[in-house]
Protein backbone atom coordinates (compact mmCIF):
# COMPACT_ATOMS: atom_id res chain seq x y z
CA UNK A 1 0.00 0.00 0.00
CA UNK A 2 1.58 3.79 -0.62
CA UNK A 3 1.64 5.89 1.80
CA UNK A 4 -1.75 8.00 0.38
CA UNK A 5 -3.75 4.38 0.52
CA UNK A 6 -2.86 4.02 3.83
CA UNK A 7 -3.94 7.68 4.29
CA UNK A 8 -7.07 7.39 2.55
CA UNK A 9 -8.11 4.39 4.65
CA UNK A 10 -6.95 5.96 7.53
CA UNK A 11 -9.61 8.76 6.98
CA UNK A 12 -12.34 6.01 5.86
CA UNK A 13 -11.92 4.79 9.26
CA UNK A 14 -12.35 7.91 11.22
CA UNK A 15 -15.22 8.85 8.91
CA UNK A 16 -17.34 6.17 10.49
CA UNK A 17 -16.79 8.07 14.46
CA UNK A 18 -20.04 9.88 15.36
CA UNK A 19 -18.24 11.81 18.07
CA UNK A 20 -15.04 12.73 19.69
CA UNK A 21 -15.23 10.16 21.89
CA UNK A 22 -15.34 7.56 19.25
CA UNK A 23 -12.25 8.97 18.16
CA UNK A 24 -10.43 9.42 21.00
CA UNK A 25 -11.39 5.85 22.31
CA UNK A 26 -10.07 4.71 18.46
CA UNK A 27 -6.73 6.54 19.67
CA UNK A 28 -5.99 5.13 22.72
CA UNK A 29 -6.63 1.78 21.87
CA UNK A 30 -4.13 2.19 18.83
CA UNK A 31 -1.85 3.29 21.93
CA UNK A 32 -2.18 0.58 23.42
CA UNK A 33 -1.73 -1.42 21.07
CA UNK A 34 1.03 -0.25 19.40
CA UNK A 35 4.11 -2.65 19.33
CA UNK A 36 7.07 -2.30 21.63
CA UNK A 37 10.42 -0.60 21.06
CA UNK A 38 13.29 -1.91 22.64
CA UNK A 39 13.83 -0.88 25.85
CA UNK A 40 17.38 -0.03 24.39
CA UNK A 41 16.17 2.43 22.65
CA UNK A 42 14.22 4.51 25.23
CA UNK A 43 17.39 6.70 25.60
CA UNK A 44 17.32 10.50 25.90
CA UNK A 45 18.81 10.31 22.50
CA UNK A 46 15.80 8.77 20.99
CA UNK A 47 13.54 11.50 22.81
CA UNK A 48 11.99 13.87 20.58
CA UNK A 49 11.56 17.55 21.98
CA UNK A 50 8.70 19.62 22.23
CA UNK A 51 6.14 17.02 23.49
CA UNK A 52 4.54 16.86 26.92
CA UNK A 53 4.86 13.68 27.08
CA UNK A 54 7.99 11.83 26.22
CA UNK A 55 7.98 10.34 23.02
CA UNK A 56 11.15 7.93 21.77
CA UNK A 57 11.12 7.49 17.96
CA UNK A 58 13.64 4.89 16.58
CA UNK A 59 14.35 3.93 13.12
CA UNK A 60 15.94 1.26 10.89
CA UNK A 61 16.90 0.77 7.36
CA UNK A 62 16.02 -2.19 6.57
CA UNK A 63 16.20 -3.56 2.44
CA UNK A 64 15.82 0.19 1.28
CA UNK A 65 12.86 0.79 3.51
CA UNK A 66 12.51 2.63 6.87
CA UNK A 67 10.69 1.31 9.88
CA UNK A 68 10.01 2.80 12.94
CA UNK A 69 9.21 2.26 15.98
CA UNK A 70 7.97 4.47 18.94
CA UNK A 71 7.08 4.77 22.69
CA UNK A 72 5.11 7.11 24.79
CA UNK A 73 4.31 7.69 28.32
CA UNK A 74 0.78 9.33 27.14
CA UNK A 75 -1.78 6.81 25.39
CA UNK A 76 -2.81 8.88 23.23
CA UNK A 77 -0.29 10.38 22.20
CA UNK A 78 0.86 6.77 21.09
CA UNK A 79 -2.40 6.66 19.20
CA UNK A 80 -1.04 9.28 17.28
CA UNK A 81 2.14 8.19 17.03
CA UNK A 82 1.02 4.39 15.61
CA UNK A 83 -0.72 6.35 13.01
CA UNK A 84 2.51 8.09 11.50
CA UNK A 85 4.19 5.11 11.74
CA UNK A 86 1.25 3.30 9.98
CA UNK A 87 1.36 5.73 6.92
CA UNK A 88 5.16 5.96 6.89
CA UNK A 89 6.55 2.82 7.85
CA UNK A 90 8.04 0.57 5.71
CA UNK A 91 8.77 3.53 2.80
CA UNK A 92 11.69 4.65 0.91
CA UNK A 93 13.48 7.54 2.69
CA UNK A 94 12.30 9.03 -0.96
CA UNK A 95 8.99 8.47 -0.22
CA UNK A 96 8.50 9.55 3.15
CA UNK A 97 10.00 13.22 1.81
CA UNK A 98 7.67 13.48 -0.37
CA UNK A 99 4.21 12.70 1.19
CA UNK A 100 2.24 14.99 3.20
CA UNK A 101 0.49 14.46 6.18
CA UNK A 102 -2.51 15.89 5.46
CA UNK A 103 -4.77 13.52 6.58
CA UNK A 104 -4.35 14.61 10.44
CA UNK A 105 -6.48 17.26 9.11
CA UNK A 106 -8.69 15.52 7.41
CA UNK A 107 -9.69 13.11 10.57
CA UNK A 108 -10.08 16.18 12.93
CA UNK A 109 -7.04 15.79 14.58
CA UNK A 110 -5.53 19.58 12.84
CA UNK A 111 -4.89 20.96 16.51
CA UNK A 112 -2.57 18.76 17.51
CA UNK A 113 -0.68 20.10 14.50
CA UNK A 114 -0.35 23.17 16.11
CA UNK A 115 2.98 24.19 15.96
CA UNK A 116 1.76 26.01 19.72
CA UNK A 117 0.44 22.78 20.61
CA UNK A 118 2.42 20.70 23.33
CA UNK A 119 1.70 17.15 22.16
CA UNK A 120 4.54 17.89 19.59
CA UNK A 121 2.99 15.84 16.60
CA UNK A 122 5.10 18.39 14.53
CA UNK A 123 8.11 17.66 15.87
CA UNK A 124 7.21 13.82 15.63
CA UNK A 125 6.73 14.22 11.65
CA UNK A 126 9.83 16.64 11.65
CA UNK A 127 11.94 13.46 13.53
CA UNK A 128 10.53 10.76 10.84
CA UNK A 129 11.41 13.18 7.97
CA UNK A 130 14.79 14.20 9.47
CA UNK A 131 15.77 10.16 9.56
CA UNK A 132 14.50 9.58 6.25
CA UNK A 133 16.53 12.29 4.92
CA UNK A 134 19.70 10.92 6.52
CA UNK A 135 19.16 7.91 5.14
CA UNK A 136 18.63 9.27 1.63
CA UNK A 137 22.06 11.10 2.05
CA UNK A 138 24.00 7.83 3.51
CA UNK A 139 22.49 5.76 0.24
CA UNK A 140 23.43 8.84 -1.80
CA UNK A 141 27.21 8.38 -0.76
CA UNK B 1 -17.51 39.21 56.94
CA UNK B 2 -20.19 39.38 54.34
CA UNK B 3 -21.29 35.74 52.78
CA UNK B 4 -21.93 35.78 48.99
CA UNK B 5 -25.44 34.91 47.80
CA UNK B 6 -25.23 32.61 44.62
CA UNK B 7 -27.59 35.84 42.81
CA UNK B 8 -24.18 37.83 43.78
CA UNK B 9 -21.73 35.32 42.39
CA UNK B 10 -23.48 34.95 39.40
CA UNK B 11 -23.89 39.23 38.93
CA UNK B 12 -20.35 38.98 39.68
CA UNK B 13 -19.33 36.43 36.99
CA UNK B 14 -21.65 38.16 34.36
CA UNK B 15 -19.08 40.98 34.45
CA UNK B 16 -16.59 38.48 32.46
CA UNK B 17 -17.51 38.60 28.52
CA UNK B 18 -14.55 35.35 28.32
CA UNK B 19 -16.40 33.51 30.41
CA UNK B 20 -19.64 32.97 28.34
CA UNK B 21 -18.83 31.34 25.83
CA UNK B 22 -19.23 27.95 24.13
CA UNK B 23 -16.49 25.58 23.74
CA UNK B 24 -16.85 22.12 21.18
CA UNK B 25 -20.59 23.49 21.56
CA UNK B 26 -20.94 23.85 25.46
CA UNK B 27 -20.29 26.11 27.51
CA UNK B 28 -16.32 27.09 28.74
CA UNK B 29 -15.01 25.81 32.12
CA UNK B 30 -11.98 28.00 33.04
CA UNK B 31 -9.84 26.53 35.76
CA UNK B 32 -6.64 27.74 34.10
CA UNK B 33 -6.62 31.43 36.52
CA UNK B 34 -3.27 30.62 37.83
CA UNK B 35 -1.95 31.30 34.02
CA UNK B 36 -4.07 34.30 33.70
CA UNK B 37 -7.35 35.62 34.84
CA UNK B 38 -9.87 36.63 32.57
CA UNK B 39 -11.05 40.14 32.35
CA UNK B 40 -14.05 42.27 33.70
CA UNK B 41 -15.51 44.28 30.79
CA UNK B 42 -14.56 47.10 33.51
CA UNK B 43 -11.22 46.11 32.58
CA UNK B 44 -11.37 45.97 28.99
CA UNK B 45 -13.53 49.53 28.85
CA UNK B 46 -11.01 51.21 30.43
CA UNK B 47 -8.68 50.31 27.78
CA UNK B 48 -10.58 51.12 24.85
CA UNK B 49 -11.37 54.68 26.29
CA UNK B 50 -7.56 55.65 27.10
CA UNK B 51 -7.52 54.90 23.18
CA UNK B 52 -10.12 55.78 22.29
CA UNK B 53 -9.77 59.55 23.99
CA UNK B 54 -6.90 59.97 26.06
CA UNK B 55 -3.87 58.28 24.37
CA UNK B 56 -0.81 60.43 24.53
CA UNK B 57 2.78 60.31 25.67
CA UNK B 58 2.99 61.10 29.29
CA UNK B 59 5.30 62.92 31.89
CA UNK B 60 6.68 65.37 28.85
CA UNK B 61 4.02 67.17 27.70
CA UNK B 62 2.52 70.62 28.39
CA UNK B 63 -0.36 69.83 26.30
CA UNK B 64 -3.86 68.94 27.94
CA UNK B 65 -4.13 65.69 27.04
CA UNK B 66 -0.72 64.86 28.02
CA UNK B 67 -1.28 66.50 31.41
CA UNK B 68 -4.28 64.62 31.72
CA UNK B 69 -2.58 60.93 30.68
CA UNK B 70 0.14 61.97 33.11
CA UNK B 71 -2.15 62.42 36.17
CA UNK B 72 -4.37 59.47 35.14
CA UNK B 73 -1.19 57.25 35.71
CA UNK B 74 0.28 58.77 38.73
CA UNK B 75 -3.46 58.27 40.09
CA UNK B 76 -2.76 54.70 39.22
CA UNK B 77 0.01 54.55 40.75
CA UNK B 78 -1.59 55.46 44.26
CA UNK B 79 -4.78 52.99 43.76
CA UNK B 80 -1.65 50.39 43.46
CA UNK B 81 0.65 51.59 46.17
CA UNK B 82 -3.04 51.83 48.26
CA UNK B 83 -3.66 48.33 46.80
CA UNK B 84 -1.10 46.53 48.81
CA UNK B 85 -0.23 49.01 51.49
CA UNK B 86 3.06 50.29 50.38
CA UNK B 87 4.13 53.55 52.48
CA UNK B 88 4.94 55.85 49.70
CA UNK B 89 3.58 55.90 45.68
CA UNK B 90 7.23 55.83 44.74
CA UNK B 91 7.64 52.19 45.52
CA UNK B 92 5.98 51.29 43.17
CA UNK B 93 7.39 50.48 39.85
CA UNK B 94 5.51 49.53 37.14
CA UNK B 95 7.19 46.48 35.19
CA UNK B 96 5.80 44.17 32.19
CA UNK B 97 4.98 41.52 34.44
CA UNK B 98 6.48 39.22 37.33
CA UNK B 99 9.51 37.83 35.26
CA UNK B 100 10.40 41.60 34.52
CA UNK B 101 10.23 42.65 37.56
CA UNK B 102 11.80 39.88 39.37
CA UNK B 103 14.91 40.60 36.28
CA UNK B 104 14.57 44.19 37.44
CA UNK B 105 15.70 43.73 41.06
CA UNK B 106 18.39 40.83 39.66
CA UNK B 107 19.81 43.10 37.26
CA UNK B 108 19.97 46.17 39.67
CA UNK B 109 21.13 44.28 42.95
CA UNK B 110 23.82 42.18 41.20
CA UNK B 111 25.81 45.70 40.66
CA UNK B 112 26.31 46.01 44.61
CA UNK B 113 24.49 43.18 46.68
CA UNK B 114 25.55 40.27 45.45
CA UNK B 115 29.29 39.84 44.84
CA UNK B 116 31.56 36.40 44.42
CA UNK B 117 30.86 34.32 47.48
CA UNK B 118 28.01 35.62 48.81
CA UNK B 119 24.36 33.83 48.33
CA UNK B 120 21.01 33.88 47.64
CA UNK B 121 18.49 31.79 49.22
CA UNK B 122 15.51 30.57 47.08
CA UNK B 123 12.67 27.75 47.51
CA UNK B 124 12.24 24.18 45.66
CA UNK B 125 8.72 25.58 44.85
CA UNK B 126 10.26 28.45 42.80
CA UNK B 127 8.72 28.67 39.09
CA UNK B 128 11.27 29.58 36.62
CA UNK B 129 10.48 33.61 36.77
CA UNK B 130 11.78 33.15 40.28
CA UNK B 131 14.38 30.74 39.59
CA UNK B 132 16.57 31.40 37.02
CA UNK B 133 17.07 34.90 36.80
CA UNK B 134 18.76 34.49 40.48
CA UNK B 135 20.86 31.37 38.94
CA UNK B 136 21.71 33.23 36.32
CA UNK B 137 22.78 35.97 38.17
CA UNK B 138 24.29 33.61 40.46
CA UNK B 139 26.30 32.00 37.86
CA UNK B 140 27.61 35.12 36.31
CA UNK B 141 28.66 36.88 39.47
CA UNK B 142 29.97 33.51 40.99
CA UNK B 143 27.51 33.68 43.75
CA UNK B 144 25.64 30.79 45.30
CA UNK B 145 22.14 29.66 45.23
CA UNK B 146 20.70 28.10 48.01
CA UNK B 147 17.59 26.29 47.76
CA UNK B 148 15.28 25.70 50.74
CA UNK B 149 13.91 22.03 50.05
CA UNK B 150 10.27 20.81 50.55
CA UNK B 151 8.71 18.86 52.34
CA UNK B 152 6.29 15.85 50.68
CA UNK B 153 3.43 17.88 51.71
CA UNK B 154 4.92 20.78 49.38
CA UNK B 155 5.43 22.44 52.39
CA UNK B 156 8.82 24.20 52.64
CA UNK B 157 11.15 22.38 55.46
CA UNK B 158 11.19 25.57 57.62
CA UNK B 159 13.79 23.89 59.74
CA UNK B 160 16.07 23.48 57.22
CA UNK B 161 14.91 27.24 55.93
CA UNK B 162 16.66 28.48 59.00
CA UNK B 163 20.07 26.51 58.86
CA UNK B 164 20.12 28.25 55.33
CA UNK B 165 19.62 31.18 56.78
CA UNK B 166 22.39 31.48 58.91
CA UNK B 167 24.83 31.03 56.33
CA UNK B 168 23.87 34.84 55.67
CA UNK B 169 22.75 35.16 52.08
CA UNK B 170 22.46 38.44 50.89
CA UNK B 171 18.58 37.92 49.68
CA UNK B 172 15.81 35.68 50.21
CA UNK B 173 13.13 35.13 47.35
CA UNK B 174 10.24 33.07 47.72
CA UNK B 175 6.90 32.67 46.63
CA UNK B 176 3.85 33.77 48.41
CA UNK B 177 1.78 30.93 47.17
CA UNK B 178 3.07 28.52 44.82
CA UNK B 179 1.27 28.02 41.21
CA UNK B 180 2.48 24.14 40.95
CA UNK B 181 1.05 23.16 44.39
CA UNK B 182 -1.22 25.39 45.96
CA UNK B 183 0.64 26.03 48.89
CA UNK B 184 0.71 29.34 50.87
CA UNK B 185 3.56 30.14 52.04
CA UNK B 186 3.93 32.04 56.23
CA UNK B 187 6.17 34.34 54.32
CA UNK B 188 5.19 36.90 57.27
CA UNK B 189 7.06 34.40 59.15
CA UNK B 190 9.58 34.05 57.00
CA UNK B 191 10.39 37.22 56.86
CA UNK B 192 10.77 37.99 60.27
CA UNK B 193 13.40 35.22 60.62
CA UNK B 194 15.34 36.16 57.92
CA UNK B 195 15.50 39.56 59.17
CA UNK B 196 16.57 38.55 62.15
CA UNK B 197 19.40 38.02 60.56
CA UNK B 198 19.32 40.96 58.73
CA UNK B 199 18.74 39.70 55.17
CA UNK B 200 15.54 41.65 53.18
CA UNK B 201 13.55 39.64 51.42
CA UNK B 202 11.61 39.16 47.90
CA UNK B 203 8.30 38.15 47.93
CA UNK B 204 6.47 36.82 44.41
CA UNK B 205 3.26 37.79 44.79
CA UNK B 206 2.36 36.58 40.78
CA UNK B 207 -0.31 34.05 42.62
CA UNK B 208 -1.23 35.59 45.91
CA UNK B 209 -2.79 39.05 45.05
CA UNK B 210 -5.81 38.24 43.18
CA UNK B 211 -6.70 35.51 45.87
CA UNK B 212 -5.65 37.20 49.63
CA UNK B 213 -5.42 40.73 50.73
CA UNK B 214 -2.09 41.36 50.77
CA UNK B 215 -0.37 44.28 52.95
CA UNK B 216 3.57 44.52 52.11
CA UNK B 217 3.97 46.41 55.44
CA UNK B 218 2.29 44.13 57.34
CA UNK B 219 4.75 41.68 56.03
CA UNK B 220 7.62 43.94 55.91
CA UNK B 221 9.09 42.03 52.99
CA UNK B 222 11.44 44.28 51.07
CA UNK B 223 10.31 43.31 47.21
CA UNK B 224 6.91 42.57 46.65
CA UNK B 225 6.41 41.24 42.65
CA UNK B 226 3.41 40.86 40.76
CA UNK B 227 1.91 40.95 37.28
CA UNK B 228 -1.33 42.46 36.54
CA UNK B 229 -3.14 39.53 33.82
CA UNK B 230 -3.20 37.24 36.69
CA UNK B 231 -5.64 39.64 38.88
CA UNK B 232 -7.95 40.57 35.81
CA UNK B 233 -5.55 43.37 34.26
CA UNK B 234 -4.40 43.11 30.98
CA UNK B 235 -1.39 41.41 29.93
CA UNK B 236 1.78 43.16 29.66
CA UNK B 237 1.43 45.04 33.29
CA UNK B 238 3.26 44.34 36.52
CA UNK B 239 4.60 45.74 39.25
CA UNK B 240 8.04 45.91 41.39
CA UNK B 241 7.18 47.01 45.21
CA UNK B 242 10.59 48.07 47.25
CA UNK B 243 11.21 49.84 49.92
CA UNK B 244 11.91 53.05 49.89
CA UNK B 245 15.41 52.58 51.22
CA UNK B 246 16.09 50.25 49.12
CA UNK B 247 15.22 51.66 45.59
CA UNK B 248 17.27 54.78 47.08
CA UNK B 249 20.37 52.47 46.65
CA UNK B 250 19.19 50.38 44.01
CA UNK B 251 20.71 51.55 40.74
CA UNK B 252 18.84 51.86 37.45
CA UNK B 253 18.72 48.33 35.60
CA UNK B 254 17.31 49.57 31.82
CA UNK B 255 18.68 53.06 30.24
CA UNK B 256 17.07 55.71 27.96
CA UNK B 257 14.23 58.33 28.09
CA UNK B 258 12.15 58.99 31.17
CA UNK B 259 14.45 57.55 33.80
CA UNK B 260 17.03 60.63 33.32
CA UNK B 261 17.72 64.28 34.85
CA UNK B 262 20.62 65.70 32.91
CA UNK B 263 22.10 64.22 29.89
CA UNK B 264 25.36 64.93 28.18
CA UNK B 265 27.58 63.18 25.77
CA UNK B 266 29.54 62.71 28.48
CA UNK B 267 27.05 61.92 31.80
CA UNK B 268 23.73 61.50 32.25
CA UNK B 269 21.77 61.98 35.75
CA UNK B 270 18.98 60.11 36.45
CA UNK B 271 15.52 61.27 37.85
CA UNK B 272 14.37 60.73 40.88
CA UNK B 273 11.78 58.11 42.16
CA UNK B 274 9.96 55.89 40.61
CA UNK B 275 11.35 56.76 37.25
CA UNK B 276 15.08 56.09 37.29
CA UNK B 277 13.64 52.59 37.29
CA UNK B 278 11.41 52.91 34.43
CA UNK B 279 13.21 53.59 31.10
CA UNK B 280 10.93 54.63 28.01
CA UNK B 281 7.51 55.21 27.05
CA UNK B 282 5.42 53.11 29.51
CA UNK B 283 2.47 50.57 29.29
CA UNK B 284 -0.13 53.36 29.96
CA UNK B 285 -3.22 51.30 28.91
CA UNK B 286 -2.00 48.58 30.95
CA UNK B 287 -1.43 50.92 33.91
CA UNK B 288 -5.17 52.16 33.38
CA UNK B 289 -6.21 48.56 32.94
CA UNK B 290 -4.76 46.99 36.47
CA UNK B 291 -6.13 50.14 38.60
CA UNK B 292 -9.68 49.47 36.83
CA UNK B 293 -9.49 45.60 37.63
CA UNK B 294 -8.10 47.27 41.39
CA UNK B 295 -11.43 48.65 41.61
CA UNK B 296 -13.29 45.81 40.21
CA UNK B 297 -12.00 43.29 42.99
CA UNK B 298 -12.43 46.29 45.84
CA UNK B 299 -15.98 46.65 45.02
CA UNK B 300 -16.49 43.10 47.49
CA UNK B 301 -14.79 42.74 50.65
CA UNK B 302 -11.41 40.29 49.94
CA UNK B 303 -11.92 38.04 52.87
CA UNK B 304 -15.44 36.95 51.45
CA UNK B 305 -14.19 36.16 47.83
CA UNK B 306 -11.60 34.76 49.62
CA UNK B 307 -13.14 32.60 51.80
CA UNK B 308 -16.26 32.02 48.86
CA UNK B 309 -13.04 30.63 46.63
CA UNK B 310 -12.00 28.40 49.66
CA UNK B 311 -15.05 27.14 49.97
CA UNK B 312 -15.06 26.13 45.71
CA UNK B 313 -11.46 24.47 45.97
CA UNK B 314 -12.14 22.30 49.24
CA UNK B 315 -15.52 20.97 47.24
CA UNK B 316 -13.27 20.64 44.25
CA UNK B 317 -10.60 18.57 46.40
CA UNK B 318 -13.53 16.44 48.47
CA UNK B 319 -15.16 15.75 44.87
CA UNK B 320 -11.59 14.36 42.91
CA UNK B 321 -10.23 12.68 46.26
CA UNK B 322 -13.58 9.69 45.05
CA UNK B 323 -11.95 8.88 42.17
CA UNK B 324 -9.30 5.80 42.02
CA UNK B 325 -5.99 6.24 41.88
CA UNK B 326 -6.29 10.32 42.61
CA UNK B 327 -3.35 11.25 43.76
CA UNK B 328 -2.88 15.24 44.94
CA UNK B 329 1.04 16.97 44.40
CA UNK B 330 0.85 19.17 47.07
CA UNK B 331 -1.10 18.52 50.51
CA UNK B 332 -0.41 21.55 52.12
CA UNK B 333 -2.49 22.93 55.40
CA UNK B 334 -2.39 26.19 53.82
CA UNK B 335 -4.28 26.03 50.37
CA UNK B 336 -5.13 28.65 47.88
CA UNK B 337 -6.76 28.16 44.68
CA UNK B 338 -4.56 25.51 43.07
CA UNK B 339 -5.10 21.83 42.78
CA UNK B 340 -2.50 19.64 41.41
CA UNK B 341 -3.34 16.03 40.70
CA UNK B 342 -2.03 12.75 38.80
CA UNK B 343 -4.16 9.74 38.67
CA UNK B 344 -2.32 6.76 38.70
CA UNK B 345 -2.67 5.17 35.50
CA UNK B 346 -3.14 7.50 33.25
CA UNK B 347 -0.85 10.53 32.04
CA UNK B 348 -1.51 14.44 32.96
CA UNK B 349 -1.40 15.33 29.25
CA UNK B 350 -4.36 12.33 28.19
CA UNK B 351 -6.10 13.52 30.61
CA UNK B 352 -5.53 17.16 29.49
CA UNK B 353 -6.46 16.49 26.14
CA UNK B 354 -9.76 14.80 27.12
CA UNK B 355 -11.31 16.69 29.80
CA UNK B 356 -10.32 19.79 27.04
CA UNK B 357 -12.96 18.10 24.71
CA UNK B 358 -15.53 17.95 27.45
CA UNK B 359 -15.17 22.38 27.43
CA UNK B 360 -12.97 22.06 30.52
CA UNK B 361 -9.87 23.93 30.41
CA UNK B 362 -7.49 23.07 32.64
CA UNK B 363 -2.93 23.00 32.08
CA UNK B 364 -1.02 20.05 32.09
CA UNK B 365 2.28 19.81 31.93
CA UNK B 366 5.11 21.07 34.72
CA UNK B 367 3.78 24.21 34.81
CA UNK B 368 7.09 26.26 34.66
CA UNK B 369 8.35 24.84 37.68
CA UNK B 370 10.02 21.69 36.54
CA UNK B 371 12.28 21.13 39.77
CA UNK B 372 9.09 21.04 42.05
CA UNK B 373 7.93 17.91 39.26
CA UNK B 374 11.66 16.71 39.49
CA UNK B 375 10.76 16.77 43.45
CA UNK B 376 7.94 14.85 43.31
CA UNK B 377 8.74 12.25 40.75
CA UNK B 378 6.11 13.24 38.13
CA UNK B 379 6.27 13.85 34.84
CA UNK B 380 3.64 16.60 35.34
CA UNK B 381 0.21 17.24 36.93
CA UNK B 382 -3.23 18.18 35.90
CA UNK B 383 -3.61 21.43 37.48
CA UNK B 384 -7.18 23.11 38.04
CA UNK B 385 -6.47 26.88 39.44
CA UNK B 386 -9.43 28.69 40.74
CA UNK B 387 -10.81 31.95 40.38
CA UNK B 388 -14.14 33.70 42.61
CA UNK B 389 -16.14 33.57 39.55
CA UNK B 390 -15.76 29.73 39.38
CA UNK B 391 -19.06 27.80 40.44
CA UNK B 392 -20.04 24.96 42.30
CA UNK B 393 -21.49 23.74 38.77
CA UNK B 394 -18.23 24.13 37.25
CA UNK B 395 -16.32 21.95 39.82
CA UNK B 396 -18.88 19.43 39.45
CA UNK B 397 -17.84 19.61 35.61
CA UNK B 398 -14.65 19.30 36.33
CA UNK B 399 -14.41 16.15 38.02
CA UNK B 400 -17.17 14.69 35.76
CA UNK B 401 -14.84 15.26 33.06
CA UNK B 402 -11.53 14.14 34.97
CA UNK B 403 -13.99 10.86 35.99
CA UNK B 404 -14.71 10.27 32.16
CA UNK B 405 -11.13 10.85 30.97
CA UNK B 406 -10.04 8.21 33.59
CA UNK B 407 -12.35 5.83 32.71
CA UNK B 408 -11.77 6.08 28.70
CA UNK B 409 -7.97 6.33 29.48
CA UNK B 410 -7.87 2.87 31.65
Amino acid sequence: MTITETQQEIISEFSMFEDWMDKYNYLIEMGKDMPKIDERYKTNNHLISGCQSRVWLHSELKEGKISFTADSDAVITKGIVNLLIRVFSGHTPEEILEANADFIDQIGLKDHLSPTRSNGLVSMLKQMKLYAQVYKLKQDN
Amino acid sequence: MTKFTAGEMLELRAQFPALHQNVYGKPLVYLDNAATTQKPQSVIDRIVAYYSHENTNIHRGVHYLSQQATEAYENARKTVADFINAAVAHEIIFTRGTTESVNLLAGSLKQFLLQEGDSVLISGMEHHSNLVPWQQICLQNKTKLLVAELTNKGEIDLEQFKQLLSQKPKLVAITHISNALGTINPVKEMIRLAHDFGIPVLVDGAQSVAHTTVDVQDLDCDFFVFSGHKMFAPMGIGVLYAKTEWLEKMPPWQFGGEMVDQVSFEETTFNQLPFKFEAGTPYVAGVLGLEAAIKFIRQYDMKSLEAYENGIVRQALEMLQTIPGMRFIGEPIHRAGVISFVVDGTHPSDIGTLVDKMSVAVRTGHHCAQPVMTRFDVPGTVRASFAFYNTEEEVEKLVKAVEKAVSMLR
